[in-house]
């Protein structure tokens, strides 16, 4: 078990006004070499999860419940230092934004030898040569006149590629890829995930692959996770979840994916927005949205049993 | 090549329109005699000093004479001591170098410091203590300033020389006033750049490469941070002379900007427009500095990069 996540809950502290907590206990599992997709719509937490397992919360957030068990260490229970330390050394994440996630003012092969440095502690030129040995390895052409140029003279995917090699300087056990194909073109989009899962693979490493497009993650993640509203509301491998969602608010993404089966036809929505994490209804978050809400949704959240969260499925002790 | 061309006929033309309008201004406010000579001066005296100066010339010939002894580097003679113009104001030069570079360095060494404190410290007791001097120093002006130091460090602690130059006692007082004010407007300029930089995702990128906070603010937020502060900067040296004129004639410090105010108060054509062209020329020397600068620390605006993107 390469990750393991508790409980966790994220508050976030706001200047006179009470605190939110956008991820309110969500537990998952990643194992080495496999893939897991956190699904769900954009404010359902999903993000905040993956900031609080990579340590780079916000300054007015915090874990303020659950536990992160990093390779059987618990993070809570390292002092910052040693956390960070242990964070450097066995994990990576990769963001939406890459042309933004790029020093403006410094080479892609400076921005990528310094994670190498200080990951493995190589010398300047050690790096700069493991910086375009990974440029390579991600697929960009040319790597050592690339590895000179500055992220502005480069496309959105290849600095997403360059953001990729940044990511697996040093061979994380674990890569956080948050909406990191969301921005892109969709062939430029297929050529990411195929890295990536070439990368999981060649490498072994355990993936976190975030995502609002269920239809993105079905051949690339062997476990997806819902969340709704800081919550996860279903938790199934990819083959079990796609052949029969359990949660109301999982089959109603289902029904909302593009099919080229079926292409002439509207396209179902699910009414109605997330809503906001400083005004949850009470009892199941998703009840005001859902079809088959009755009095007991809106007065009792629902636990996650057996894989999902949903008053209306009769979980078998 | 062609870009270095277009900046230097542009500067050409810039000088052009400083020298020929400070030439007609100064021409068309008055006529020198009535200040240079006493009051009860006989009007043959008076005509004597016109010819002399080539005042009785219709105004274009005087402009068209002076620009062509300009064009051989001759920038006249001072009505005033009939010394070279040049010279004069050669003399004077280092003072005021002296002066403006001290309170430059002053102000760099105080404000930009501060300005990445209050940012990074953003909303702290530091940030609000060290934007409240700042408007402090920023709102007070020179002349005030000037003079509430001499109140206080010459004529009540008597630690200080009030006026003149020569030791370096006597630049203490003029340094800081006139470097107070810029240094504050820096640490402003410099914490709202920072405060701008520090929420960009490039900087939680470098927190996830494992970069600890003296390395993510030093390599990766300042460098970003500076560029426009440059730009600023540039702008800043211009206000930097302003300054230092009026600071000069409180201190009695013997610069270019005591030598203008003494200049223009006697209509001292040649000293005045002397003075104006070096300044002219000192800001545009100072444009194309940060424009160089500003390329150095910038990639996305460094000549001939770009154009490769795929």
């Amino acid at each position: 078990m390469l990750l393991h996540v508790k409980d966790l809950a994220v508050t976030i502290d706001r200047r006179a006004k009470t605190p939110v907590r956008p991820v309110r206990g969500v537990s998952l599992t990643v194992d080495a070499g496999t893939t897991v997709a956190i699904v769900g719509e954009s404010g359902c937490g999903k993000s905040m999860t993956c900031l609080a397992i990579s340590g780079l919360l916000p300054a007015r957030g915090r874990v303020s419940a659950g536990q992160i068990i990093l390779q059987g260490q618990d993070l809570a229970a390292l002092d910052a230092k040693s956390a960070m330390a242990l964070r450097r050394a066995s994990m990576a994440s990769v963001f939406q934004d890459a042309t933004g996630g790029l020093n403006p003012v410094r080479s892609i092969g400076w921005q990528i030898a310094e994670a190498v440095r200080l990951r493995v502690g190589a010398t300047r030129a050690e790096a700069a040569k493991e910086a375009v040995r990974l440029l390579g390895r991600v697929g960009l052409p040319e790597p050592e006149r690339r590895a000179r140029e500055y992220p502005h003279q480069f496309s959105g995917g290849m600095n997403q590629r360059a953001m990729i090699a940044l990511a697996i300087a040093g061979s994380p056990k674990l890569l956080i890829a948050d909406e990191a194909t969301t921005a892109l073109d969709v062939t430029v989009q297929a050529q990411i995930l195929d890295l990536i899962g070439d990368l999981r693979d060649s490498l072994g490493m355990g993936v976190i692959f975030v995502t609002h497009d269920l239809g993105l993650v079905a051949q690339y993640a062997e476990q997806i996770v819902v969340m709704y509203a800081g919550r996860v509301v279903e938790r199934a491998e990819t083959a079990a979840l796609f052949a029969a969602p359990r949660h109301p608010y999982t089959q109603a993404l289902l029904t909302s994916l593009p099919s080229a089966a079926k292409p002439a036809e509207r396209l179902p929505t699910i009414e109605g927005v997330v809503p906001p994490i400083d005004a949850l209804p009470p009892g199941c978050a998703f009840a005001p949205r859902c079809s088959r809400a009755n009095h007991i949704c809106s007065q009792e959240d629902p636990v996650l049993l057996g894989g999902v969260a949903c008053h209306h499925i009769q979980v078998m002790a | 090549m062609r870009w270095t061309a277009i900046k230097i006929a542009r500067a050409g033309i810039t000088m052009w329109l400083v020298v020929t309008f400070v030439f007609f201004v100064l021409r068309i406010s008055g006529d020198p005699t009535d200040m240079l000579l006493p009051d009860d001066i006989d009007q043959a005296t008076r005509d004597f000093y016109r010819r002399l100066w080539g005042l009785d010339q219709p105004l274009l010939t005087q402009y068209w004479s002076y620009l062509m002894a300009l064009v051989q580097g001759d920038f006249g003679i001072s009505f005033r001591n009939n010394l070279d113009a040049y010279d004069l104001v050669m003399e004077r030069v280092p003072k005021t170098l002296l002066l403006t570079g001290t309170a430059l360095i002053i102000s760099l060494a105080i404000g930009i410091p501060l300005g990445i404190l209050a940012a990074l410290y953003r909303d702290s007791w530091l940030d609000r203590g060290v934007m409240a001097v700042a408007v402090f120093g920023f709102s007070m002006p020179n002349f005030f300033l000037g003079i509430l130091l001499i109140l206080v460090f010459s004529l009540q602690l008597r630690v200080l020389p009030s006026s003149g130059s020569g030791t370096w006692a006597h630049l203490i007082m003029p340094a800081a006033t006139l470097g107070i004010s810029f240094a504050a407007q820096f640490a402003r300029y410099t914490r709202s750049s920072m405060i701008d930089v520090l929420s960009k995702p490039y900087m939680r990128t470098a927190r996830s490469k494992g970069a600890g906070p003296g390395r993510r603010v030093t390599l990766h937020a300042v460098p970003n941070a500076s560029v426009p502060i440059v730009t600023i900067l540039g702008f800043k040296i211009g206000e930097l002379i302003g300054g230092a004129v009026i600071t000069e004639t409180v201190f009695a410090w013997p610069g270019i900007g005591r030598l203008l105010t003494t200049a223009v108060g006697s209509r001292d054509l040649a000293v005045v427009q002397c003075i104006m062209i070096l300044l002219a020329l000192t800001m545009v020397t100072a444009n194309a500095i940060t424009d160089l600068i500003y390329g150095w620390i910038d990639p996305r605006v460094r000549v001939g990069a770009g154009a490769t993107q795929k």
